[in-house]
């Protein structure tokens, strides 16, 4: 291999030099804007983290499986994550071959950026080595699977069911140029090493295209612009990918370190929440996922339109977008870069300028303290309170087990916070969280129970309380059974449970009521099921939403849910039984009632 | 206003329709039209955990809007939890919680 | 006269259609689906204004319209058009060419433990209207037998006038029935205090009003104008009703012995069947639609069919046999064109 020019420099460099010198000076600034915004507690987390080996562990496996291999994209559908790793890890393969190349044939111009780009142009192949065969076949092989991954990802814009996706997002025009731009450098690339095979040398691909070429186009005078196209398709790419969709490149690998040191969204625009907005593909796997796109109207309120509108300033839309939402974390569940869609929309709530700001300091608890020091205190919360049967089933269940316990508002009380959180009035949720958490301390009692799911999110996340151990009615019962303090008698009817989605994907609890319901009868499961189960659509998350807004939505998880035709659905949650009562066509219950109705006195 | 004659003279308790100004309250049934759908059956207030405490009452925050007495109203607000009970009871199907941060949205205390 | 005409629903709408039919010399067909006649009233005890016994209109309307066709515990399985007739086949396996069909198909009492905050079928204390009315005429019921009777409330609108009930409609009836039974109540239990939960009270009707004044004055009955949104059970059983006193201003709570829930008065799920198999239309509230609301209630937009009573939104007794009469005079004129 030689060199065939003297200053290893061609002018056709330019336009891919000033393209990688704007993104690298872009990405910086951003990545130190990014961490500069972060509260300096997360700060110095991330830094700790980055010199954890654990966590740097952590980080570059996560890198490599998420940004490169896409094994997220593979276990959803293969085909997508065939188009999505072919083109990540083809491309990274490339560069790390063409590197590798330089640094064997040409190792002083190692030091010039774009010189493993543009290898071929400058050498000459003097005789076929070994080395340079392997290295060429691989240069071509990775090649290939770049450009199959294009084809792919040309079939997806036309047809995107065929990647399993019903429905995706309308680019921007900038998301236009980009994805042309990145469309037309491999193929371009293929071009010009094709056109330089005879000099440079090549494999499968370059020399069989090269000999096609020679017998029609054998002037060497069509190197040049190919080449020049080249460079020009990389410059557009990279000028362009700050404005585009493409920016969740470069995001994502600032985004992964940053979750994995624990960090949360703070600001509503800055550090996390803007890494997370940036890291947004615009995949549109969001777009299916949302319990309101059954309506077409509420598509342009997913998660990937919020990151576009918070990237565009929009802040009318913004308002909309964020007010909307149900808060049921099935975005953030399904999301293969983890943007946090139902996070980033509490913290847009949070932003808000409000005249008038409810304050509790008034409310005294003294009437609420519970007399006799219980182990168990049972707080039924507000929702619970409209649905009696979960109530009653709950107590009568607490009775035969023989459990020691107290109501902690038999005679009202105080909200547990998470609506007002969801509604992002924080300094509110927390006024009424030291209320609760002065009687919960003051009871004495060592286990709280609830029943509502919403309640027990931010008694789990938020509350501090000390000694005392926080559990979800289901987790309770469970709990119960398998002690033997409950018999729950086999019957014959199919059951078929809803997973809440604070319970679910809020809290991670999804065992424990499925083996509570396979002690009753037989269990069947949701079309969509655990992390991906359709919200009710009466969740309190939304602010917007009007009660006929919601039906559709109510229609449509009913419908999920009766797929494998149970006689019975039965949930955990007294908001979701309310909706589902409402409009379902069979038995709706809350799982005490199926296990009180199923169990004897010991 | 003084002792005239031995009758104490205070301003008149009488609602004036004719000279309320609902700008305001305009604003709000742009932004939420549940606000003049309200039919004061009193399922909110009733409900309402925060009505224990304060005296809130979304019926009457609504009816102090409406007929222009906002103090009264910006006074109960300040106890709302927000909830959700009232969504869940009103026969009516207004969304309250909406309502009520809209009304915190646009109206001041003073 | 070899005119078939079919009447679907044998209740008092059906019998007083019936017995008009009967009179102008024709022998229509009544299909009931239930094993008696009379419907729901035949279930009742009393009926407001007067008081009339129940069963009095009722067997007087069955001895009258004694001379129709009439099968009971018998649906309409399949129905379709024919020219100028109407092909129907029964699900006892009969089968008629009928060239008018009347549809007094009536409602169905709304499902009180689908509103769930107030406890039917949770808490032992609580019933329905009917359930009350069943315990007029039998004298039979736990709930009643098992309790000291000191305090009775009973909540208006229960199903009726609620968006969230998917009902949006007002019942009509359920206002003056339940202070019909609160006077029954106080006849049974003079110690009692009764309290009727309302919304507004719609007393429309002739003596209604009277009905309403004696229940205030003569009966001590006590109105509270708030709507009930919340009941909880006690250690010993009884209720707890949390509603707000709108006219006060205030919460009120009040321990009662028993609640009864007057249940509104919602669509025949049996409405949109048939619609669909002859293809008339339903109304938003579910019920049949009438050709015109004031001037044509008992035509359909389809020839040959008709409808009389409950079928086309709430009424009340009289308002049904005034309906029967008028399209039993229709379909007369509808033979004779």
């Amino acid at each position: 291999m030689r060199e065939r020019f003297l200053t290893g420099y061609n002018d056709f460099v330019l336009p891919f030099m000033i393209g990688m010198v704007f993104i690298l000076t872009y990405c910086i600034i951003a990545m130190i804007r990014i961490i500069a915004q972060l509260p300096k507690e997360d700060r110095r987390r991330f830094f700790i983290s980055l010199v954890t080996p654990k966590t740097v562990a952590k980080n570059i496996k996560d890198i490599f499986c998420d940004c490169l291999l896409h094994v997220k994209l593979w276990k959803r559908n293969k085909l997508l994550g065939y188009m999505h790793s072919s083109i990540a890890f083809g491309w990274f393969m490339l560069i790390v071959v063409g590197h590798i190349e330089v640094l064997l044939y040409t190792p002083h111009r190692a030091k010039l950026f774009y010189y493993p780009i543009f290898f071929r142009y400058f050498v000459a192949e003097t005789e076929s080595t070994m080395k340079g065969a392997v290295l060429f076949f691989l240069m071509d092989f990775f090649l290939l699977v770049v450009l199959s991954g294009i084809a792919l990802a040309i079939i997806k814009r036309i047809r995107s069911r065929m990647f399993g996706m019903r429905r995706t997002t309308n680019p921007s025009f900038l998301d236009l140029v980009g994805l042309y731009s990145l469309w037309s450098i491999f193929p371009l690339r293929l071009l010009a090493e094709g056109f330089t095979a005879d000099i440079s040398g090549g494999s499968f691909l370059t020399k069989s295209l090269n000999h096609v070429f020679t017998s029609f186009l054998s002037d060497h005078a069509n190197m040049l612009p190919s080449w020049w196209a080249y460079s020009c398709a990389l410059g557009i790419f990279f000028c362009v990918l700050p404005f585009t969709r493409y920016m969740h490149i470069p995001s994502e690998i600032l985004l992964i370190p940053l979750r994995n040191a624990g960090i949360r969204i703070h600001n509503a625009r800055k550090g996390l929440a803007k890494a997370q907005v940036y890291s947004c593909p615009s995949c549109g796997l969001c777009i299916d996922a949302c319990p309101m796109g059954v309506q077409k109207a509420n598509i342009r309120d997913t998660t990937v339109y919020l990151n576009r509108q918070i990237r565009r300033r929009n802040e009318a839309r913004i308002e909309e977008i964020s007010d909307k939402c149900l808060l049921c974390g099935k975005c953030t569940a399904i999301c293969p870069v983890g943007v946090e869609g139902d996070k980033l929309r509490i913290a847009q709530r949070s932003i808000r300028k409000y005249g008038i700001n409810p304050d509790y300091s008034g409310i005294d608890t003294s009437s609420m303290r519970t007399g006799k020091a219980g182990k168990v205190l049972y707080y039924a919360g507000c929702m619970t309170s409209l649905t009696p049967s979960i109530r009653k089933s709950m107590e009568s269940l607490l009775r035969k087990a023989g459990v020691d316990y107290e109501l902690m508002d038999k005679d009202g009380s105080i909200c547990c916070g998470r609506p007002m959180w969801m509604a992002g009035r924080f300094d509110q949720a927390r006024q009424m969280m030291e209320k609760n958490t002065a009687i919960i301390m003051d009871s004495g009692a060592d286990t709280l129970l609830l029943t509502c799911p919403i309640c027990y999110r931010i008694f789990k996340e938020k509350y501090r309380l000390d000694g005392v151990k926080v559990v979800h009615h289901t987790e309770f019962i469970d709990g119960l059974i398998s002690e033997g303090r409950l018999k729950v008698e086999h019957g014959q009817a199919k059951y078929v449970f809803h997973d809440p989605c604070e319970l679910g994907r809020g809290c991670g609890i999804y065992e424990q009521p499925r083996n509570v319901l396979l002690r009753a009868g037989t269990l069947v499961e949701a079309a969509k099921n655990r992390k991906e189960s359709i919200c009710c659509g009466g969740s309190v998350g939304s602010l917007t939403l009007g009660f006929d807004k919601r039906k559709p939505m109510t229609e449509n998880a009913l419908q999920n849910l009766t797929c494998a035709s149970p006689d019975v659905i039965v949930t955990a949650c007294p908001l979701c039984l309310d909706t589902f009562r409402r409009y379902s066509d069979r038995k709706v219950e809350d799982i005490a009632e199926t296990i009180d109705r199923n169990t004897s006195i010991n | 206003m003084g002792n005239i004659f031995g009758f104490n003279i205070s301003p008149s308790s009488t609602v004036n329709l004719d000279n309320i100004d609902l700008t305001l309250f305009d604003r709000l049934h742009e932004i939420e039209p549940d606000a003049w759908k309200c039919m004061s059956c009193g399922s909110c207030s009733a409900t309402c955990p925060a009505g224990r405490f304060s005296g809130m009452s979304l019926r009457k925050v609504l009816h102090n809007l409406q007929r222009g007495k906002e103090k009264e109203a910006v006074r109960m607000l300040k106890c709302c939890m927000l909830c959700g009970k009232c969504n869940i009871v009103c026969p009516r199907g207004i969304n309250t919680r909406h309502l009520i941060l809209s009304i915190c949205k646009l109206y001041k205390e003073d | 006269m070899k005119d078939n005409i079919v009447i679907v629903g044998g209740g008092i709408a059906g019998l007083e259609a019936a017995r008009q039919l009967l009179k102008l010399g024709y022998s229509p067909i009544i299909v009931e689906k239930e094993d008696h006649l009379g419907g729901h009233v035949a279930k009742w005890h009393c009926l407001f204004p007067d008081m009339t016994p129940a069963s009095e209109i009722v067997s007087g309307l069955i001895e009258a319209a004694g001379q129709a066709n009439i099968f009971l515990n018998t649906e309409i399985s399949f129905m379709n058009r024919l020219k100028d007739s109407y092909n129907i086949m029964l699900s006892n396996g009969v089968s008629v060419i009928a060239k008018v069909v009347l549809f007094t198909t009536g409602f169905s009492v709304f499902d009180a433990s689908r509103k769930e905050e107030y406890g039917y079928g949770v808490y032992d204390q609580v019933m329905t209207n009917s359930d009350l009315e069943q315990w007029f005429n039998t004298g039979k019921d736990q709930r009643i037998e098992n309790a000291d009777m000191n305090a009775v409330g009973f909540v208006h609108c229960v199903g009726s006038r609620d968006e969230k009930a998917r009902n949006p409609q007002c019942s009509k009836v359920c206002c003056i029935t339940a202070v019909k039974q609160a006077i029954e109540m106080k006849k049974r239990f003079p110690d009692a205090m009764i309290y009727c939960f309302y919304m507004d009270l719609r007393m429309f009707g002739k003596k209604y009003e009277d009905f309403y004044i004696a229940a205030q004055r003569d009966f001590g009955i006590r109105f509270i104008r708030g709507r009930v949104s919340e009941v909880s059970e006690n250690i010993d059983g009884r209720v707890i009703v949390k509603a707000e006193d709108t006219l006060a201003g205030k919460p009120v709570k009040v321990t009662l012995d028993l609640l009864v829930l007057m249940a509104g008065m919602v669509c025949n799920p049996d409405c949109g069947s048939l619609a669909g198999m002859i293809s008339i239309q339903t109304d938003t509230d579910g019920f049949f639609k009438s050709r015109d609301n004031i001037a044509d209630i008992t035509s359909s937009m389809k020839d040959g069919i008709y409808f009389a009573g409950a079928c086309t939104g709430p009424k009340t007794v009289p308002e049904t046999l005034a309906e029967a009469r008028s399209a039993a005079l229709e379909i007369h004129t509808y033979i004779n064109r």
